[in-house]
């Protein structure tokens, strides 16, 4: 069974960050790491291949300037090759351009399962996966939280509000699995060195036959018309416990008749 | 493009309609002369309070029968607005089904959505969405460039639900095209998950915890909190990525929206993720080991103090009092 993940490399999320002042986007000219959402998903296609017991798990990924070392972690953790759309022209792209290029870069490969996080850590969409199942003509589950395959069919634990439902759905097909449903191993040093000689395929736009003015800024059909800095909250009483700060927040709590 | 004719995404629980749809239409109506429901279910069942909430139609593609709503509302209102029937805008709340619907139809229509809206303002004859960004510090505005319905993917709590008093809303039938291989997923059991106390978003207080617990375990006080106290358990991303609580358990940026009365942060240090999901709150109290948390910096009351130590006493008041 081949698997194809979908990642992103994104700017590290423990630095605050900041807004470009001319397109008013996040700056992603700094040094960008794999997007910890997008282990999970790696982490689950890993086992799910090793449980079929053959096939591969492939990565499709998008950046605007050939930056890879985000990709390298999640060929260290274990998938078998890459393919990186690589273009300047991506840069500004929305969600729906993302989708756009991602499954043209998937339709390539035609895998049997395509396995994305719910969202992205920077942008937070969480559309891209549904818009790609549309656009790939696929069936598509959201929101997984466990995903087992067999006979051509997965089954997906689905979060819902009250609970989950388990959801059968025919492959191929595209999957977003929620974080924390399996624990991403952490790269060996054998897996490293051996990242550094898997094939990344690098694409750019003119070789996935797609028009770089439909994509990028120059395709963008949303604007940012304004950024504005929101009103501050002001911070209150800060207490150090001496052994009785539960007294303190009880009496906070019966000020606030809460109770 | 205008937006004289505004479409909200119905959604339902197990008790009724869902609060996020009544938010939606308590906005829509300020905003539109039109306003008008799309679903799958049983719509008359609904006829009577959506239209006590401004819904003047509520057009539904009847039962799904297993099929998931994503792929079958899309295709039924990308044939409505083929037709010329369809609306200006549509308004989808950041649920999971909203989502499928609003990148499926996206892609039907080849426009794209504008996300995390957690207001919506006119300008000139277009609506602009709001959107919080880096912690909630600021705010970011977006507009539609171009023709197409405008999709907005609104967050839970941004409006408040309120009655106008409307008649019950017509109810009229929707068909749902050809889904070619998208309509695949089927739904077969469904489990509700024990929870006794209020649903996180709805919830007077909100009772969360962070990696500052330590380990899964000490999570358990955190629900005994909750619990006590009338409240939900929620997390930080940190102790969902780390599998202790699923992912419907999460508060902030990817992750619930929450706005309760009271905000107990527990062992969270207020990384800026958290942050948009929580500073709405009407008061928050913060517990944290480091006196530079950030999380202190928007507290009404913090506690510089071992979560480990402050809150087995909190619960054994708490016990004591019930």
């Amino acid at each position: 069974m081949d698997v194809v993940v979908c990642v992103k490399q994104i700017p590290d999320p423990a630095d605050p960050g900041e807004l470009d002042a001319e397109t008013r986007t996040l700056r992603r000219d700094v040094k960008l790491i794999l997007d910890e959402s997008d282990s999970y998903g790696v982490e689950m296609a890993l086992q799910l291949v090793d449980s079929a017991g053959e096939g591969e798990v492939r990565l499709v990924s998008m950046v605007p300037n050939s930056e890879m070392s985000g990709l390298r972690t999640a060929l260290a953790m274990g998938a078998a090759s890459a393919v990186l759309v690589s273009d300047e022209a991506l840069a500004g792209s929305d969600a729906l351009s993302t989708a756009k290029v991602l499954a043209a870069a998937i339709r390539r490969s035609e895998p049997d399962l395509i396995l994305a996080a719910t969202e992205s850590s920077d942008g937070y969409t969480g559309t891209v996966p549904v818009q790609l199942a549309e656009l790939l003509g696929l069936p598509s589950v959201t929101f997984g939280r466990e995903v087992t395959v067999a006979d051509g069919v997965a089954t997906v634990k689905r979060q819902t509000e009250a609970g989950y439902d388990v959801v059968e759905c025919p492959l191929p097909a595209v999957v977003s699995v929620t974080a924390g449903v399996v624990e991403p191993r952490y790269p060996s040093f054998k897996g490293i060195m051996a990242a550094k000689n898997k094939p990344v395929d690098e694409l750019d736009l003119a070789g996935l036959g797609i028009d770089p003015t439909t994509v990028g800024w120059s395709g963008a059909r949303q604007e940012i018309v304004d950024v504005v800095d929101a009103a501050a909250r002001e911070s209150g009483e800060v207490v150090v416990d001496e052994g009785d700060a539960h007294e303190r927040i009880l009496a906070f709590m019966d000020e606030l008749k809460v109770l | 493009m205008g937006f004289s004719k505004i479409w909200v995404h119905g959604e339902s629980t197990e008790v009724g309609t869902a609060t996020i749809t009544l938010e939606l239409l308590a906005k829509a109506r300020e905003l539109a002369d039109v306003v008008e429901v799309v679903m799958a279910g049983d719509a008359d069942a609904v006829a009577a309070e959506l239209g006590d909430h401004g819904a003047s139609t509520v057009h539904t593609i009847g039962a799904l029968n297993g099929g998931l709503v994503g792929p079958r509302l899309a295709s039924a209102i990308a044939a409505a607005t083929g037709a010329g029937d369809g609306p200006n805008v549509l308004l989808c709340g950041t649920t999971y089904d909203g989502r499928d619907v609003a990148g499926r139809l996206s892609v039907k229509l080849d426009v794209p959505v504008i996300t995390n809206v957690v207001d919506l303002v006119v300008d000139g004859d277009r609506l602009i969405g709001q959107e919080p960004v880096f912690g909630g510090t600021k705010d970011v505005f977006t507009g539609f460039i171009g023709d197409g319905p405008a999709i907005f993917l609104v967050r839970p709590k941004s409006f408040p639900a309120e009655p106008s008093g409307g008649p019950a809303a017509t109810v009229a039938g929707l068909e749902v095209g050809d889904l070619g291989g998208t309509g695949g997923a089927m739904v077969g059991e469904r489990f509700a998950e024990e929870s006794s106390g209020p649903r996180l978003d709805e919830a007077n207080i909100v009772v969360s915890g962070g990696r500052g617990l330590g380990d899964a375990e000490k999570y358990e006080m955190i629900e005994t909190l909750a619990r006590l106290v009338k409240g939900a358990p929620g997390a930080s991303r940190a102790v969902v990525d780390a599998g202790w609580v699923p992912y419907a358990y999460q508060v902030g940026q990817t992750g619930k929206v929450v706005k309760p009365t009271l905000y107990l942060a527990c062992g969270i240090s207020g990384a800026t993720q958290h942050l948009v999901g929580m500073k709405g709150s009407a008061n928050i109290i913060a517990i944290n080991k480091d006196a530079e948390a950030p999380i202190f910096g928007i507290a009404d009351l913090g506690i510089v103090g071992d979560v480990h130590k402050v809150l087995p006493k909190l619960i054994e008041a708490l016990e004591a009092r019930a």
